[in-house]
Order: C-alpha cells, then sequence, then structure tokens
C-alpha cells in the first residue's frame, strides 16, 4: 500500500518537475544570450575547437563542392544589405564604380589599390558553388572573378598578419550614433585557399547591387556571413581587437562564430 | 526467518545492471540532448522550411515543410504546409503566445533556447554540446565495447527477432521482465539509437557544414546534398523525441523507482525467478 502512494506521489511529482522544466525551459537559459557571461564564454570555446578540429581535419587547399551549370535553378537570392544608403555608395553606384578602387592596406610591404577594370582584366575563375546562409537556407550560382591570393601576393603580406579584415560600403545597420559598416574577416588559409576569389559576375552577368556590386569576396568554404559584399578595403593584422567589438565581423560581434565554417 | 526468505524469492535477486560507463553517459547525453533539441529547435525558427536536395528552393518547388506566420482578414495566422497540405497551427507552430502580443516563430519559444530570437546564441549552445554528445558517444562505445554492454545488451540477435512478437504482447499487456539484459524490442529500440540515430543525426549535422563539405564530399552524396542532410537531421531528431517519450512511458510502466536506482546506483530488482549469480544481492 505504501508503495502504491510512493510510487504515485512519486509520478506526480516527476510530472510537475518535468513539465516546469520543459514550460519554463526555456527562458531559464535566456542568460547564455549574454556575450559577457562566464556560462557563455565557457561555451564559445567549443568554437575555437571547431575552426582548430576543422583546420586539422580539412587540407588548406581542400576545394568546397562545385555543381554543374544544370544545377543552377534560380537567381542568387539577396539578404542582409541589399542596397547601400551611404553617401560614398551612392556616389559610385550613380558614376557605376567607375572610380572604384578595393585598396589592400595594414601589414603589407606594398600598399595597393586596384581599379574595376584592373581586376577584371587579371585572370579570372568562374566557379559554381552552393551559398549557405547561416540561417539554414542553400543556393547555388555561378561566381566570376580574380583570386585573392595572388592579389595578397602583390601587396606583400608582412610574416606578422595573422588575418585579413574586409571591409564594406554598406551601412547594415542604422544606430542614433551613425551608421554601423559590414566587416568580416578570415585567416590567411581562407584569404589564400584558390576558391577564393574577388568576383565581380554572377551567374554571367555583371555582379548586381543586390548581390554585393561591385566587388563581393567569395570564401567558398564558409557560411554566407563570411562572404562579404560592397567590399572596399583588406586590411592585413594581428589582431582582430580594435575592429568593432573586437570579434572579427559585424555578425560576430552580435554573438556568431567567428570562422563561420559550421 | 522462512517468511523473510520467502519475500526475497518473490521480489528476485538485486543485480548489479548498469555499469558505472552506461550511467554517466546515459544523463550526460540527457543533458546533452535536452540542450541540442532546444537549441536545434531556436535554429530551424531562423528559416524554419525543410527542402529535398542541395539547395532550398526559392524560385521552384523542393520544400516538404514550411512554418509561417500569415496576415489574413481575421487577423494573424500560424500556417504549417507539410508536403503540400497546409494546416492552421494557430497557438502552436508559426504563432504563438498571448492574443495582445503574439510572437510568430515557427516553432514557441518555450520549446527554444533561448526563448526569444536568438540564433547566433542557439548556435553556440547546439555546438558546445555537440561536441559533449560526440565525445560522450566515443567513450560509450568504447567502454561498452570492451565491457561487453553492447555484445550482451545492444546487439539485436536471430533469436530476438524471433522473439519480438511475445514481447510485444508482453508490453501491450503490461508484463515486463526484469531480467539480467535486455528484452528483444529493448535491444531494437537501443540498436537503433546508439547505431541508427546517433551516427545519422552527427553525419547530417556535419553534411550542414560548409567546411566538412570540402574535407568529406562523400557526405553531400550519401545524404543527397545538403538541404536533404538538413531535411534528415530533422527527421532524426522527430524519431529521438518518439524513442524519448516511449523511453519515459517505459520508465513509469515498468516501475519507475527500480529503472531510476539502475541508472543512478547501477542495481536493478529482477523478477521473481531470476536465476542468482554471484555478486547478486538479495
Amino acid at each position: 500500500m505504501s508503495g502504491l502512494i510512493t510510487r504515485r506521489n512519486f509520478l506526480r511529482s516527476s510530472v510537475l518537475a518535468g513539465s516546469s522544466l520543459v514550460l519554463a525551459g526555456c527562458n531559464q537559459f535566456d542568460f547564455l544570450a549574454d556575450k559577457t557571461g562566464p556560462g557563455r564564454q565557457i561555451m564559445e570555446r567549443a568554437n575555437v575547437l571547431t575552426y582548430q578540429a576543422q583546420r586539422a581535419l580539412i587540407g588548406d587547399q581542400a576545394l568546397a563542392r562545385e555543381y554543374s551549370a544544370s544545377e543552377i535553378r534560380q537567381g542568387q537570392r539577396p539578404n542582409g544589405s541589399t542596397d547601400p544608403s551611404t553617401p560614398e555608395y551612392l556616389f559610385l553606384k550613380a558614376e557605376n564604380f567607375a572610380s572604384y578602387t578595393l585598396k589592400v592596406t595594414g601589414l603589407v610591404d606594398r600598399p595597393q589599390s586596384f581599379t574595376l577594370d584592373q581586376l577584371r582584366n587579371m585572370p579570372a575563375r568562374s566557379q559554381i558553388t552552393r551559398h549557405d546562409c547561416v540561417e539554414g537556407w542553400s543556393c547555388i550560382a555561378k561566381w566570376t572573378g580574380t583570386q585573392l591570393g595572388p592579389i595578397l601576393d602583390m601587396a606583400g603580406v608582412k610574416p606578422q598578419a595573422r588575418y585579413c579584415v574586409y571591409h564594406c560600403f554598406d551601412n547594415i545597420q542604422r544606430t542614433l550614433t551613425g551608421d554601423i559598416l559590414y566587416y568580416t574577416s578570415s585567416d590567411l588559409i581562407d584569404a589564400y585557399h584558390p576558391q577564393t576569389i574577388l568576383s565581380y559576375g554572377l551567374n554571367d552577368q555583371v555582379l548586381p547591387v543586390s548581390n554585393g556590386a561591385p566587388i563581393r569576396l567569395r570564401i567558398e568554404r564558409a557560411l554566407g556571413y563570411k562572404q562579404p559584399k560592397y567590399l572596399h578595403t583588406i586590411e592585413l593584422v594581428d589582431s582582430l581587437e580594435g575592429f568593432g567589438k573586437g570579434r572579427g565581423g559585424y555578425w560576430e560581434d552580435t554573438g556568431y562564430d567567428w570562422y563561420g565554417g559550421i | 526467518m522462512s517468511e523473510a526468505a520467502d519475500t526475497v524469492a518473490s521480489k528476485g535477486p538485486l543485480i548489479y545492471r548498469q555499469s558505472i560507463w552506461t550511467r554517466v553517459t546515459h544523463w550526460i547525453w540527457a543533458i546533452c540532448l535536452f540542450f541540442l533539441l532546444l537549441t536545434g529547435l531556436q535554429i530551424f525558427n531562423a528559416h524554419p522550411a525543410l527542402y529535398i536536395g542541395q539547395q532550398s528552393g526559392f524560385e521552384f518547388e523542393n520544400a516538404i515543410l514550411e512554418i509561417g506566420a500569415f496576415n489574413t482578414p481575421n487577423g494573424p495566422v500560424g500556417r504549417t504546409t507539410v508536403f503540400g497540405q497546409t494546416f492552421d497551427t494557430t497557438g502552436v507552430l508559426g504563432m504563438s503566445g498571448p492574443a495582445e502580443r503574439p510572437v510568430f516563430t515557427a516553432f514557441p519559444g518555450a520549446v527554444t533556447i533561448p526563448s526569444f530570437r536568438d540564433l547566433g546564441t542557439g548556435r553556440v549552445i547546439h555546438f558546445f554540446f555537440g561536441w559533449i554528445f560526440v565525445a560522450t558517444m566515443l567513450v560509450w562505445f568504447v567502454a561498452s565495447f570492451i565491457n561487453g554492454h553492447i555484445r550482451r545488451d545492444i546487439v539485436v540477435r536471430p533469436t530476438d527477432i524471433k522473439g519480438v512478437p511475445g514481447d510485444v504482447v508482453d508490453h501491450a499487456t503490461f508484463r515486463f521482465k526484469h531480467g539480467r539484459t535486455y528484452g528483444p524490442l529493448q535491444r531494437i529500440a537501443y540498436f537503433t539509437v546508439f547505431f541508427i540515430l546517433f551516427p545519422l543525426i552527427i553525419l547530417t549535422g556535419l553534411t550542414m557544414s560548409p567546411g566538412m563539405n570540402a574535407a568529406w564530399p562523400w557526405l553531400l552524396d550519401l545524404f543527397g546534398g545538403r538541404q536533404t542532410a538538413r531535411t534528415i537531421h530533422f527527421i532524426v531528431m522527430l524519431s529521438l523525441v518518439a524513442f524519448f517519450i516511449i523511453h519515459i512511458l517505459m520508465v513509469v510502466a515498468a516501475g519507475p523507482l527500480n529503472e531510476l536506482r539502475s541508472m543512478i546506483t547501477g542495481w536493478y530488482r529482477a523478477s521473481p525467478g531470476t536465476p542468482t549469480v554471484e555478486g547478486d544481492k538479495p
């Protein structure tokens, strides 16, 4: 008899406990959204582990899957910034990017500046690849551009440089204190990867504004937020501190992982 | 004296059933799967649709599931479309929360971590527990192979297949055999989880990683594309949720205290008549 009651009590309390866990599920763990909290800091170390594990596992030259032309079944879906409104960009857009230059600065021996025509006259590479947004969707398109590696070699990357910071024209977020401009960064392995191209063509057309005209960088082994649109400057640095909130990119500053390979 | 002995005999022996490896990995998995599920739903909410193939059809149709909120003349509603069939899921999927301030997420905040839309945080927690989940699985496989748990309790033998009908009847009539090892349905369930569902959910998760696609391009071919892998990842999640529900129901039906004790202390009260061996307690 007492066993039955115990069991019934146990059942009742476990159902209560279980349902309260599920119902409260989940704002009990909302504190983990605070990027400065100790729990969050510990969990973010898993991102470093993912980065190091993938770097160890993936050959530096291993290519992202390239698809056949028949796999291009739709236009490249634009998202994020699709029509930047900074004065600088509006001016360039109005003159069809005639005075646009791509700059390579920072820890380099010979800072460089390239016009759009100069970039288009460099050896071109076309690749039909899959763009994976961090949200979860994918879209296959043909990207045409010139490899970043030889351009970095022209500038002469200093030995202490560890990262490329990619500065963009687009005001991804407008705040009371002014526009926040898009930026992201990568290590030099991704920068020198053979499929990492400064793209100016999309699906055999000139890269449209909605997809990042005049130049969008492709880092094909990473998610969409590592494919900066409206690129104007590549800065070689030894540390990501001092840019934005120091996490290596606009989305990274809001809490996304820096590596972006998973 | 003899009466006490009879009581013991009618109870069956207390046997040491679960090794420390089984118990520790069980509870670590329980915690991991809780966080993986709730952050997984958070990640799904960022793009609440599932597709078949390499890519997501925006200008063509390859979606098999879509959850969303839609405006109607009578106000917003939540709708879920599965294989072309659309259902009104207002209050649960697509739109939920109080009427005065509804939330337009696919899965409601009650089953996501964080409870509000925060993909970045969801991903951090998901990958953190993903690593622990995989590491725990490696420990379990090595330990259970060495200590014989896999061979003794998990591997489905031909006799287990023959024993399925009888075991189904036993379960349907709540006649549970508390033996030294697992019954046919238990073996099939655990074998499915350890050797099919766990590997599938890990590999389909890795297939969604553009980095892993470069390292192991065969993943894309194995699962028929990144978006198909994402869909399989979701279906395996549903299977594991179904397993969890049945698992809890079975624990409750088979005697929750005994079952919980065996997964905490290792000691399990077997059915009366179970032959005793050295090491058993009365």
